[in-house]
């Protein structure tokens, strides 16, 4: 019953898309105006019926109703209940409802509160919102209908692929998307901008919290998504340049780049052609990478059901909006690029290298990730992996970071260095200081020294805005660009020890040997076997005593499910101040009669790596700030301007009673 | 950043859209050009590798590769009575049987009692079937999931993967795959 229920709201979510669509674009035109206030609450409405679709489905997998073909496909009734649910968004279809649920509900939400802008740039920007979720509703209801029935019913289900079931999968996918798609807002802000001509401060103040809200689940889906694979897939890396994880990373930059260039756009009413362009690109990107990774055409280790006949219904979406898009931005953004001016030394002049230097990045991780396709056009298979990314990405990195350092401190519009003497050499001197300190230790390589050198300089330099300044008395906004630049530093601060300083050793212990990684002692002590609710598993029990100190115990798994069959391995991970100790258990190796088995121990000693995510999390730390500031302010201004009303009446009520009077 | 002005050139307005048509022109290429998916075990021409399986199931022998040098080539099928396409599969190996074909069967990971019900449900069309409980044979001879079938020749050799189950219109493929084994 709940699979018709679903396709019902489904269906009608998608109807009402439609009309909001049409009574949008009617409300532009002259003879339409009385259109226009059915637009807000049938968006509204629209994001609801999306949102009680999906709790349909999750229902379905709640409860693993077999006869729902998505269900059979990817679920069993064995599993534990928070698998069961994370399973709905786990595939393909119900991964694209949760798709056209966080467009609706994100429109929605927009609709409902966002008041600050001329009301025909919101029902442009809303009839946009409804044209781009019209597409993905009928890619659902037409090519990949999750409510699908199947008859007769199977007896049990598939299973769900081994590597998703951890608690990490019920969290990661669902922020990624609010992130992914929340930039749809973006993307629709700039259409409705681009309709109307309205390009200026209030619009970029109106767009930036939208912006910035999906950049934070951005952020943090990205971190808690690199964490993820770092302890499931067992391989002791962090980051992959897998196709799957340039997707998440390209609408990411893209946004990174925007909300610098919408703050130049608020700020000093510049960069105007720019600032709409990103926010095209931002949602275009997440809509690129959901086409490169759904249809098949790159292989990933993330592989959803490839169908190539879903392939060619995205490749169409793509080329209609983005297409579009792009065509409205050629034609509308000559009429309003003239923007104001500012001299080559100004914050407008940091904030545009920045955007440079993000833009090219997101160039390089593009061309890297299309790389194999272009290849394999001419008839070779080839894939770019790290060797061509990181030093690639570094070369527009390095330079961004140093501008990073000085940027904050410029005034807007003209400054000159000379004025900033001491805290423009000061992060330089520091940087410097490590960098030799960490070359004089030696057998480090080029980049990461680079890493090592520049990290502190960056957090040195984060702070500096600070300098002077009543803590108390700082604006919301300026603490959260203070934490998310120090994040930066931190992050990078992790990656660069992760190379220069990792120890890795790969052995192939009988139990009771010992070896060494680093500054520990491991001793494999034992290996038994233990069961969960659908997988047995040996687990190796390493006592880890860290430079001769007390063990600590560590168990490592290798687990085989039953549905599907498929053997995983579990690492354990155990936690210091100053890194990470991380251990695999392999298989067992057939040793002769008298000695007995050898387990595979692979074991890394990764200093500081944490550092990477506790980065990341201070990045989004920052971004929620700067929102809760911004949001304040925003209210602060509503209650002032509501009050001046109030007493502008009450005037006005004094002198007409006092009129009244005489 | 040179520039202090921003203002863009007229046909740098369009620079992101060619872009992105090239984009498109690219994808079209990958998309019409079918890429092959399908991983060929790399055991084939290989022999089989050693291996002397328990009986899976009362009353037929286990399976050792000492049984595929008989001279004559014989289907090697891997299953398991959990996995739900093997069910499906089990009338066309029913049909191949039928027409006079060999088949032996590898249960993975499976329960004495249980595969005893898959075979009373489905029909017994196996010679031998033997238990591999850890994968091990599985995964020796290149197969990655369940069902599915090798063409074995008369010497022991791999002559032909089959990944996934066998459809019923794929019976003369597969009977014709046996025939070249013979030579």
């Amino acid at each position: 019953m709940f699979a018709e229920l679903g396709l019902a709201a489904l269906w009608l979510a998608a109807a009402l898309a439609a009309l909001q669509l049409l009574a949008g674009g009617m409300a532009l035109t002259d003879g339409g105006r009385s259109f226009g206030p059915l637009v807000r609450p049938v968006a509204i409405v629209q994001g609801l019926l999306a949102a009680a679709a999906f709790l349909a489905l999750i229902v379905l997998f709640a409860q693993t109703d077999l006869s729902v073909k998505l269900v059979a496909e990817n679920s069993h009734s064995a599993k534990p209940l928070l698998y069961k649910v994370a399973g709905t968004w786990g595939n393909h279809e119900g991964s694209m409802l949760l798709w056209v649920t966080v467009m609706g509900l994100a429109g929605g939400f927009v609709a409902l509160i966002e008041r600050r802008l001329p009301e025909r740039t919101m029902l442009a920007t809303l009839a946009g919102q409804a044209f781009v979720s019209l597409g993905f509703y009928a890619f659902l209801l037409f090519a990949s209908n999750p409510f699908a029935r199947l008859d007769p019913a199977p007896p049990e289900g598939n299973g769900l692929n081994p590597l998703l079931q951890d608690p990490g999968l019920a969290f990661h996918p669902p922020t990624l998307y609010l992130g992914y798609v929340g930039l749809s807002i973006a993307f629709s802000f700039a259409i409705g901008a681009l309709v109307t001509r309205e390009v200026g401060p209030a619009f970029a103040r109106a767009m930036r919290p939208w912006v910035l809200g999906a950049w934070i689940f951005l952020t943090i889906g990205i971190t808690a998504g690199s964490y993820w694979a770092y302890y499931v897939l067992g391989w002791g890396g962090w980051w992959f340049w897998d196709p799957v994880e340039n997707a998440s990373l390209m609408p990411w930059l893209a946004a990174t780049a925007l909300l610098h260039s919408a703050s130049v756009l608020a700020a000093r009413n510049a960069l105007r052609a720019w600032t709409i362009m990103l926010g095209v690109v931002a949602f275009s990107m997440s809509m690129v990478g959901t086409f490169l990774v759904r249809s098949g055409i790159l292989t990933s280790v993330h592989a959803f059901a490839v169908d190539p006949r879903r392939g060619s219904f995205i490749l169409v979406l793509l080329a209609i909006y983005i297409g579009g898009a792009l065509l409205l931005f050629g034609l509308r953004a000559a009429t309003v690029t003239e923007g104001e001016r500012f001299a080559v030394t100004s914050r407008e002049a940091g904030l545009v290298f920045n955007n440079v230097m993000l833009s090219s990045i997101l160039g390089i991780v593009l061309i890297g990730t299309l790389y194999p396709l272009v290849t394999e056009a001419m008839g070779e298979k080839v894939s770019v992996g790290p060797p061509y990314f990181t030093p690639m990405s570094a070369v527009f990195a390095v330079p961004m970071l140093l501008v990073l350092m000085v940027g904050p401190l410029l005034r807007w519009r003209r400054d000159s260095l000379s004025r900033h003497k001491l805290p423009v050499l000061a992060p330089f001197a520091v940087g410097l200081a490590a960098g030799i300190a960490f070359a004089a230790r030696g057998g480090i390589a080029v980049m990461p020294l680079l890493g090592l050198a520049l990290a502190p300089a960056v957090a040195f330099a984060s702070l500096l805005p600070l300098r002077g300044r009543s803590l108390r008395r700082v604006p919301l906004a300026t603490w959260g660009m203070v934490v998310a630049h120090l994040g930066v530093a931190v992050a990078l601060f992790g990656m660069a020890c992760d190379s220069a300083f990792t120890r890795e050793r790969l052995i192939a212990a009988r139990i009771g040997e010992s070896a060494q990684v680093g500054p520990w002692t491991i001793r494999l002590a034992g290996v038994m076997p233990v069961a969960g609710p659908n997988w047995t598993a040996m687990e190796g029990r390493l006592e880890a005593s860290y430079a001769g100190g007390a063990p600590v115990l560590l168990r490592p798994q290798g687990r085989s499910f039953w549905a599907p069959p498929q053997n995983t391995t579990v690492s354990a991970l155990h936690t210091r101040w100053n890194g990470q100790l991380y251990t695999v258990i392999g298989d067992e190796v057939q040793g002769s009669q008298a000695e007995g088995g050898r387990w595979q121990l692979r074991l890394w000693w990764k200093p500081f790596v944490p550092l990477i995510w506790y980065g990341g999390g201070l990045i989004g730390l920052g971004g929620l700030l700067a929102l809760l500031g911004r949001v304040f302010a925003d209210l602060k201004r509503i209650r002032v301007r509501a009050k001046v009303a109030v007493r502008r009446e009450d005037i006005a009520a004094v002198k007409a009673g006092g009129r009244a009077g005489r | 950043m040179s520039d202090p002005t921003p203002k863009a050139p007229r046909w740098a307005l369009w620079l992101p859209l060619a872009l992105f048509l090239g984009f498109v022109g690219l994808v079209i290429v990958g998309l019409v050009r079918p890429a092959s998916h399908d991983i060929p075990s790399r055991m084939i021409g290989q022999p089989l590798p050693r291996f002397d399986l328990r009986p899976a199931a009362d009353g037929l022998p286990g399976l050792s590769n000492r049984d595929f040098a008989g001279g004559r080539p014989r289907l090697l099928n891997i299953f398991a009575s959990w996995c739900i396409p093997c069910g499906v599969e089990a009338p066309v190996l029913a049909e191949l049987q039928r027409q006079g074909v060999q088949i032996d069967g590898i249960a993975i990971r499976d329960h004495k009692d249980e595969l005893a019900a898959f075979l009373a449900r489905n029909g017994n069309p196996y010679a031998r079937i033997g238990a591999d409980d850890i994968s091990a044979v599985q995964l020796a001879i290149g197969s990655s999931g369940v069902p599915e079938s090798f063409v074995i020749d008369g010497k022991g050799v791999i002559r032909y993967q089959h990944i996934g189950d066998i459809r019923p219109e794929q019976v003369p493929m597969i009977l014709q795959k046996l025939k070249e084994a013979e030579r």
